[in-house]
């Protein structure tokens, strides 16, 4: 007799009991949480906090070592009824529209001829990025030797070119001395978006552009009906960036006139540190800062609408 | 700070022991009641400005403190920053808590932070006591509702550096003392190609350092003694504004409108600048090297260089030095150390040999050292001795409250001249520049 061993079948045993972490884990709106998490904290630390901070600084009278008391909205009523604030507004405003229209105006221009092929293509695309990425200090003081009106090599050029007769006084003149800083951020701005721009052209199709030349479409043709839309997207994200950037823009106007002559050139962020560190009122340095805000939450509301919209198009 | 004591140390200890108490070993230690002081790990972190003067620095971090570390017995780490960012380093600091022991300041600054100062009466006033005395103007900065809340160091400033030849050209024997002879001289050096170099931008020291004692001088003031009621708006004022645009536009580099602290040291060194108000950086920097400052002449510039007081008018004649002054922090968890470091560095000994390093750049905050022989080393430096007693401080004729540092900030008296000199009727620009006043003071 022979006996067959069949072994018996196994009873079905499970993986080994799930705990409650693994099980929670599971379910996909924790684990989202989760790893999210590292990034909800550094936001928070780095951006809400201080933000907080500001805000809670802003309606208080601290000074530098002494907390202060609730006030409300006086600093604002404050602020707003400060002449040299006004002058701050105004001067961040015009800086801000003047420098972002030109940036992209040369910026698309600089991408379009970057984008064509010539010998030498990507050290000039190197040499391009040299204003960005020379520290703005370094380079801003480069060129306050370019303005001194005793030592400017500007003057000198045109002197010699024999344009003028007596010295430009750059930084010294009201009207100038704006043109001035304007003409240094656009300078240094100028870079991030020829690059970038130059980014979002090379995505775009050149089968595109040549069935809109089979079809008869000249160059500016090709552009407004080609190129432009596709890039406009990325055009709208770079102008928000740099809006934003040039709207708190601070040292390019510390180093090249502290914000004179007689408050002609002073920013936001200028007159924010002003108040706030060389006064020591860091409550109301911190309301000068907030006034910012309001503003720049409009612009992003409105670029980040039209970037959907671009987007749905 | 305390650190674990390890066998290699106890060895040490034991060994310097015998030697500072006279017995042996630990047995001395014990009965001296206190511990050796290069046993002790205290470290003491000292912020001041990078100096004008940095063979100064240079002494200070090669001689004094090797010196300071061995006689305290303590390690001291110096660390000198731009003057520019101290403000921003004192506001972190005190903000967060944690930062140097010890840091300098300038003008009025410690009166910002006066409620986060440690009381250094104890030995501000054993100083002052064995020094002659602390000038008024270093008292008024010092001293916070009846205590000290720093340790004067220095009095710094600046006079007027002129060109002799140029003046002689003019036909000028002496400086030009009134306005009017200054407005003359001016004329004439323009006309010659060498203005007068003035700032009217906003850079913190040569700026205020004209413009507010040429207000004073006229007879102008920020605001009464009471510290409150603005007085700007005033007849006086109005004529020092008045007399201003003429001059500015007469005499002066127009360029001025955009200086910053070190463009009037380039321009006069250049040559393109006959005089103008400066610390003794100028001169200083010339004399360091002859041969590469020149005259037109080919002569060494340094030669051919002079100091005078700014120019006086129907209010007197003034200056406004900058007071430099050590600051101990209220935080700081080294109180005692600093203290003893601060008795130490500001005893006569020590600070004599920084002194002299200064070659009269600044005077010190105690009457004694106008008698020091460093004076009579150079007679063109002879003129800055005299500067803290014309002295004023800003918020005159109040005290240099936060209020008086808020509209130094702001630069609200040198841009009342600023905007006459761009166009502004003088009216308008006294007016603007006493509303402004009336709302910092309200």
């Amino acid at each position: 007799m022979t006996f067959t061993t069949v072994a018996a079948p196994r009873a079905y045993v499970g993986s080994p009991r799930r705990g409650p972490l693994t099980r929670l884990l599971e379910d996909e709106r924790w684990l989202a949480m989760l790893l999210l998490l590292p990034t909800v904290a550094l936001l928070g630390l780095f951006i809400a906090y201080p933000f907080v901070k500001g805000v809670m600084l802003s309606v208080t009278d601290a000074r530098v070592g002494v907390p202060g008391h609730f006030v409300g909205l006086q600093n604002f009523v404050n602020v707003w009824n400060d002449g040299i604030f006004r002058v701050a507004v105004w001067n961040t405003c015009a800086y801000t529209f003047v420098a972002t229209v030109f940036k992209l105006a040369l910026g698309l221009w600089l991408a379009v001829l970057l984008n064509r092929h010539f010998r030498g293509k990507a050290i000039t695309r190197a040499f391009i990025l040299l204003p960005f990425i020379i520290p703005t200090v370094l380079s801003t003081l480069a060129w306050k030797w370019m303005f001194d009106p005793t030592f400017s090599v500007i003057n000198w050029g045109l002197f010699r070119l024999g344009v003028i007769h007596g010295r430009i006084n750059w930084l010294g003149d009201p009207n100038l001395a704006l043109i001035s800083v304007i003409i240094v951020n656009i300078w240094r701005g100028l870079p991030f978006y020829a690059i970038t721009l130059l980014a979002g052209l090379q995505t775009i199709s050149p089968e595109l552009h040549e069935a809109a030349a089979i079809d008869g479409a000249r160059a500016w043709q090709r552009f407004r009906h080609v190129t432009w839309p596709l890039l406009l997207p990325v055009t709208l994200v770079v102008t928000l960036f740099s809006v934003i950037q040039t709207f708190a823009d601070f040292q390019l106007v510390y180093v090249l006139t502290g914000g004179g002559p007689a408050n002609a050139t002073q920013l936001f962020a200028t007159y924010a540190y002003q108040i706030g560190i060389g006064t020591g009122l860091l409550s109301q340095g911190a309301t000068i800062s907030l006034a910012v805000f309001p503003v720049l939450l409009l612009v992003v509301i409105f670029q980040l609408f039209y970037i959907r919209k671009a987007e749905v198009h | 700070m305390t650190n674990r004591i390890d066998r290699r140390s106890l060895l040490r200890l034991s060994g310097a022991g015998a030697i500072a108490a006279g017995s042996g070993g630990l047995a001395g230690i014990l009965a001296s009641g206190r511990a050796p002081a290069y046993a002790q790990t205290t470290s003491i972190h000292w912020v001041r400005w990078s100096d004008f003067v940095p063979s100064s620095d240079k002494l200070l971090r090669e001689k004094i403190l090797p010196e300071g570390e061995k006689a305290l017995g303590m390690k001291i780490v110096l660390e000198t920053i731009n003057a520019n960012d101290i403000q921003a380093r004192v506001t972190a600091a005190i903000q967060a808590g944690v930062g140097p022991d010890i840091i300098m300041a300038l003008n009025n600054w410690p009166q910002l932070y006066a409620t986060s100062l440690a009381d250094v009466s104890d030995i501000t006033e054993e100083i002052g006591n064995a020094q002659g005395g602390y000038y008024d103007m270093a008292k008024n900065v010092g001293i916070y509702q009846g205590r000290w809340i720093g340790v004067p160091w220095a009095i710094g400033g600046g006079l007027v550096v002129y060109r002799k030849s140029w003046l002689a050209d003019i036909g000028y024997e002496k400086f030009p003392v009134t306005w009017d002879q200054w407005h003359d001289a001016g004329k004439k050096w323009k006309a010659s190609g060498h203005p007068i170099g003035q700032t009217l931008g906003h850079t913190f020291g040569d700026a205020p350092g004209f413009w507010y004692p040429y207000l004073w001088s006229w007879g102008g003031k920020e605001v009464e003694a009471d510290g409150k009621t603005v007085a700007l708006n005033s007849k006086e004022t109005l004529e020092s504004v008045k007399f201003a645009v003429p001059f500015w536009n007469d005499c002066c580099d127009p360029g001025g409108l955009a200086w910053d602290d070190s463009s009037n040291n380039r321009a006069f060194l250049a040559g393109t600048i006959a005089a103008t108000n400066n610390g003794a950086s100028i001169y200083l920097e010339a004399k360091k090297k002859p041969q590469t400052y020149l005259t037109d002449k080919g002569m060494p510039m340094k030669d051919d260089i002079s100091h005078a007081p700014l120019g006086t008018g129907a209010g007197g004649h003034f200056a406004l030095p900058g007071p430099f002054i050590h600051m101990l922090m209220g935080y700081s968890k080294n109180q005692k150390a600093a203290k003893d470091f601060l008795r130490w560095v500001n005893s006569k000994p020590v600070f004599g040999q920084w002194f002299t390093s200064q070659q009269g750049y600044t005077d010190g905050a105690t009457k004694i050292w106008e008698k020091d022989p460093v004076w009579n080393l150079d007679p063109v430096m002879e003129p800055f001795k005299h500067l803290p007693s014309a002295g004023r401080l800003a918020g005159y004729a109040g005290p240099p409250s936060q209020k008086a540092a808020e509209v130094q900030t702001k630069y609200i008296i040198v841009d009342m001249y600023a905007k006459a000199v761009q166009g502004m009727k003088p009216e308008d620009s006294v007016k603007w520049a006493h509303n402004e006043l009336v709302k910092v003071y309200s």
